[in-house]
């Protein structure tokens, strides 16, 4: 399966103008050596890669010619010895020696001057900050709005502001031409500035650990920024929060949970809401929602079986402080769909607004079965966010939480 | 005029050899014969790249298709790793210096043997431990998983075995730096009178550079990676960032070692085809003085760019910039050693045997593996192609297309001086074609992928390379046979082949100056030197079937008959 079908059907950006179907992007878009070009200096790297590539074909040429063409002359024969001749010539060896010189001194110039274009921020650039993780990515927008995916406006410049919370990775996106690692423990930057509308390949490219080959999204480059922020604003109001849990789940843990039955680098989690857990120290535990919160904050106070021993570190880093109650909620309202959809609402019911006289969460849903939309809501799950809704209401505006993400990372 | 039977004393077949002179496993594993270490070093390699070669093509099998059907991620990630390490480590760095340059370097010089000969078994031993430790790691069930590299911190943070294999990269630094310390004393101290620097054969210039950079830079890569240890099992706070370290300083240590570690790699590859093309067009090298500095100079610069495996690792842009300049200027002195082969083929009498394949074949894939280093060197075109398959396809042109087949070259070159038998000449010519054929299948046609973004290391990919990842699979099973029927033709050889008398080649410099296989003292007689490339001096002995020295076969001379009195 085409890696782009899934990643754009999940924020419904096929209606975006120019975004090449699934089917079209499996063929390989572009020349022969290089996907299309999609960034101000694509061009100029493209140039001097076959300006290199002719000049080193020529050379190349020349010398097999040169061998081959020695191999058949003077092959050996019978009775026909080697020739003398010099061993030495002053000036054959300068005129080798100095021609290549002098084209590799204009190969270093072209390619630093590329490098300079592409190392220099751009004036007005937009700020946008990356964070990547085994095995995320991340992306922050000025309005506070998070994805998964990388959405820009065609022609407008991009300075990303990267870090890694764990190891190195490298944000690669080949139709841009353009590559930097993230290192953790301090910020790296990237520029750019796309010209065509489209959607891109994203990929790290610095080894990361077991799930590298699956930290793939994409750059999607929209024709303006109403279409943009069409794409990238979440109301988590708007939505039953089973899809408000799907998307976290995309945007934080789908590196390593599958929802599939695939094991990733940590167990798949379609089926297990309910089940009874082996854990590494031989006990189990019933997934409920206690234990889900345990896991996403205290990833290392138990192991599942087959994920390292008790007492190990896991895998997995705590997302204390990086999730709300109330996003945790939605990830369990999520958890719990997939094992059963049938007692959720479906993807497109529309919430109603939180009402406007101030009576919070319970007036939001009314009394019908299926529409368990908050975790507390369901019988279970009281005594995990019972007794805070006001603030889950609050939290989950939006905007808080990516703001606060801004703010630690500027400082 | 020495007569027939001294002739065939001294440069015949011999029956009795350094091989059988002494009998039974102790004598083996006890020997400070520098022949018998050099053979069981080949022994070694071999066996560490065979293994290797085994991970490589089982991860080619995993990339047949997109979804990393084979392998899961984790055991992909070990094989690739693995791959490297073997092959680095235990294969590439010792494979000429230790295996080839131990037999032949002190035979070169006209020496009974190398300086420390008790240094040269340790190392010997040095190499059996630190393969041991690394292969530990894979029989121990923890593997490895952090690429050969072992970048920090996800080799920090992996629970995989780094410390055993860090550990054995280590002793196996020891190793390389024994045999680097021994070569350069060796060459400085015991040369054959009369046999100034510039009447030594190219292959011991470019044994002596790489001495060098074993002796300077393996030091580092062993303190690199003790501190690694250190970080991983104290966190002494120096590479991981959670301890307040810096994982970038980790990547300057190391490539402050690994890139002058391309170049041990590559340079006894360079010598070892100076000697081939000479030998087998029969014509003095052409630019001697020139080949012999361009060693020296490449190992001296090759201390002073190692940040260009760096430049998107956000290192500042002016360092950046002047690793950028420095790299072409190493492109110089390697473009013009191509050209001086060249040169020296001219008016020749070119011999297309096995070895001479080899050669040829050195030279089309080392000229495509240098060429494409243009376009990692030059900073635009790196940002985007470094991490891609364009990386992994230009190194394994250099690495296995250059120095691989200089080993086989080598290696086929040596054989009937190693044994005394020679080997099919068809077959071996064929094993050259099907790794030349398939080497250019397997690799090629990851220039195009790396250009159109694939990037290295994935188990799994976007499916439009999949085309790319089936004809380097295809190829990759080629290169596989290729390699067997290499090894296949030499074993057999050693055994079955035709008996061969001491110079069946007519090669001009002093190793040839024995009996095949060499005496255990190496030379009966005091050898006489010649230039190394002064073919004339050598003369067809119709009897014996090989080449004699001119004094052999001229009346009124008379060769000292005592053994070199070099002792130790």
């Amino acid at each position: 399966m085409n890696l782009l079908t899934p990643l754009l059907a999940q924020n419904n950006i096929q209606d975006v103008d120019g975004i090449p179907t699934p089917e079209s992007s499996i063929e390989h878009v572009g020349s022969y050596w290089f996907p299309e070009q999609a960034s101000t200096f694509a061009g100029d790297i493209d140039f001097l890669y076959m300006a290199i590539l002719w000049i080193s074909t020529l050379f190349f040429v020349v010398i097999i010619g040169v061998m081959v063409y020695f191999m058949f002359k003077y092959r050996r024969r019978e009775g026909v010895g080697s020739e003398p001749s010099s061993s030495h010539n002053t000036a054959l060896e300068i005129f080798w020696s100095v021609i290549p010189s002098i084209i590799l001194v204009w190969i270093f110039y072209a390619g630093a001057k590329g490098f300079f274009e592409m190392r220099v921020p751009f004036d007005d650039a937009e700020e946008i900050y990356v964070t990547a993780n085994q095995f995320n990515w991340k992306f922050v927008y000025p309005d506070g709005d998070v994805s998964k995916e990388l959405h820009i406006v065609v022609n407008r410049p991009v300075k990303l502001v990267m870090q890694s919370d764990d190891v190195l990775h490298a944000m690669f996106i080949p139709a841009f031409r353009q590559k930097n690692d993230i290192v953790p423990g301090r910020y790296t930057y990237a520029y750019m500035r796309p010209t065509k509308v489209g959607a891109y390949r994203l990929a790290c490219a610095e080894y990361c650990g077991e799930g590298h080959s699956r930290m793939r999204t994409v750059c999607v480059v929209h024709k303006d920024e109403a279409d943009r922020k069409n794409t990238t604003q979440w109301e988590n109001e708007k939505h039953p929060g089973w899809v408000n849990g799907e998307r976290l789940f995309q945007i934080n843990c789908s590196g390593c949970h599958s929802i599939d039955g695939t094991v990733k680098t940590g167990p798949a989690i379609n089926t297990i809401w309910g089940t009874d857990e082996r854990l590494s120290n031989g006990s189990t535990v019933k997934v409920d929602e206690n234990y889900i919160r345990e896991s996403i904050l205290e990833p290392s106070k138990t192991l599942v079986e087959g994920y390292g021993a008790t007492g190990t570190l896991s895998k997995m880093p705590s997302f204390q402080g990086k999730l709300s109650d109330a996003e945790i909620g939605y990830l369990i309202d999520y958890i719990r769909y997939l094992k059963d959809p049938s007692k959720f609402p479906d993807r497109d019911t529309l919430v109603q607004p939180p009402a406007a006289d101030g009576t919070g969460a319970t007036s939001t849903v009314p009394a019908d079965p299926p529409a368990d939309t908050k975790p507390a809501d369901s019988q279970p799950a009281e005594n995990t966010t019972d007794g805070d809704p006001p603030q889950d209401d609050q939290a989950s505006d939006g905007s808080t939480d990516p703001k606060t993400d801004n703010q630690d990372q500027e400082n | 005029m020495a007569t027939a039977a001294e002739r065939k004393k001294l440069f015949g077949h011999a029956e009795n050899n350094y091989l059988n002179c002494t009998k039974g496993i102790r004598s083996w594993i006890f020997t400070l014969d520098h022949k018998r270490i050099g053979v069981m070093y080949l022994v070694g390699v071999t066996l560490a790249l065979l293994l290797a070669g085994v991970f490589a093509l089982i991860l080619r099998l995993n990339l047949w298709t997109n979804t990393s059907e084979l392998l899961t991620d984790a055991q992909y990630n070990q094989m690739f790793t693995l791959h490297g390490a073997v092959m680095v480590f235990a294969f590439i760095i010792p494979s000429i210096p230790a295996a080839l340059g131990n037999f032949v370097l002190p035979m070169m010089l006209g020496a009974k043997d190398v300086a420390f000969p008790r240094l040269n078994l340790c190392s010997f031993y040095l190499w059996i431990l630190g393969t041991g430790f690394l292969l530990w790691a894979i029989i121990s069930g923890k593997g490895l998983d952090t690429g050969w590299t072992f970048y920090t911190p996800y080799s920090i943070q992996t629970d995989t075995g780094v410390i055993y294999a860090t550990f054995g990269a280590f002793i196996l630094g020891f190793s390389s730096i024994f045999t680097g310390l021994n070569f350069l004393v060796t060459v400085n101290t015991m040369r054959i009178p009369g046999q100034g620097w510039f009447k030594m054969p190219l292959f011991l210039w470019g044994l002596y550079a790489t001495a060098i950079i074993q002796v300077l830079a393996t030091p580092v890569l062993g303190i690199t990676l003790l501190l690694l240890i250190a970080e991983k099992a104290m966190h002494i706070g120096i590479f991981d960032p959670k301890y307040g370290g810096d994982p970038v300083l980790f990547q300057h240590f190391f490539w402050f070692y690994s890139h002058p570690a391309v170049y041990i790699m590559i340079l006894p590859g360079m010598g070892v085809i100076s000697e081939l093309i000479a030998v087998y067009s029969r014509k003095k090298v052409f630019g001697y003085s020139f080949i012999a500095f361009s060693s020296v100079a490449i190992a001296l610069l090759g201390f002073l760019v190692w940040g260009h495996h760096m430049f998107t690792s956000g290192q500042s842009i002016v360092v950046t910039l002047i690793f950028s300049a420095i790299t072409f200027t190493v492109a110089i002195p390697s473009a013009v050693k191509v050209f001086n082969w060249l040169a020296t083929m001219y008016k020749g009498s070119i011999a297309l045997t096995t070895p001479m394949c080899y050669a040829l074949s050195f030279i089309f894939l080392f000229g495509i593996g240098g060429l494409t280093g243009l376009f990692l060197g030059a900073l635009s075109t790196d940002i985007h192609l470094h991490d891609t398959y364009f990386v992994v396809a230009h190194f394994h042109f250099v690495m296995v297309g250059g120095t691989l087949t200089a080993v086989f070259g080598g290696v086929y070159h040596w054989w009937p001086k190693m044994f005394g038998r020679m080997y099919n000449d068809n077959l071996g010519r064929l094993s050259c074609f099907l790794v030349f054929m398939g080497f250019n299948l397997t690799f090629f046609p990851q220039f195009v992928m790396g250009a159109r973004g694939m990037p290295r290391r994935y188990a799994s990919y976007d499916p439009e390379f999949t085309i790319f990842h089936q004809w380097s699979t295809a190829g990759a099973m080629v290169l596989g046979i290729g390699i067997v029927l290499g090894f296949g033709v030499l074993v057999y050889a050693a055994f079955k082949g035709p008996k061969v008398a001491g110079n069946p080649f007519g090669a001009a410099s002093l190793e040839w100056q024995s009996s095949s296989p060499p005496d255990f003292h190496n030379f009966i007689h005091q050898p006489i030197l010649h230039d190394p490339y002064d073919f004339e001096s050598m003369i067809y002995d119709e009897e014996l079937d090989t080449y004699v020295p001119k004094e052999f076969m001229e009346p009124d001379k008379q060769p000292a008959t005592e053994p070199e009195p070099q002792t130790h």
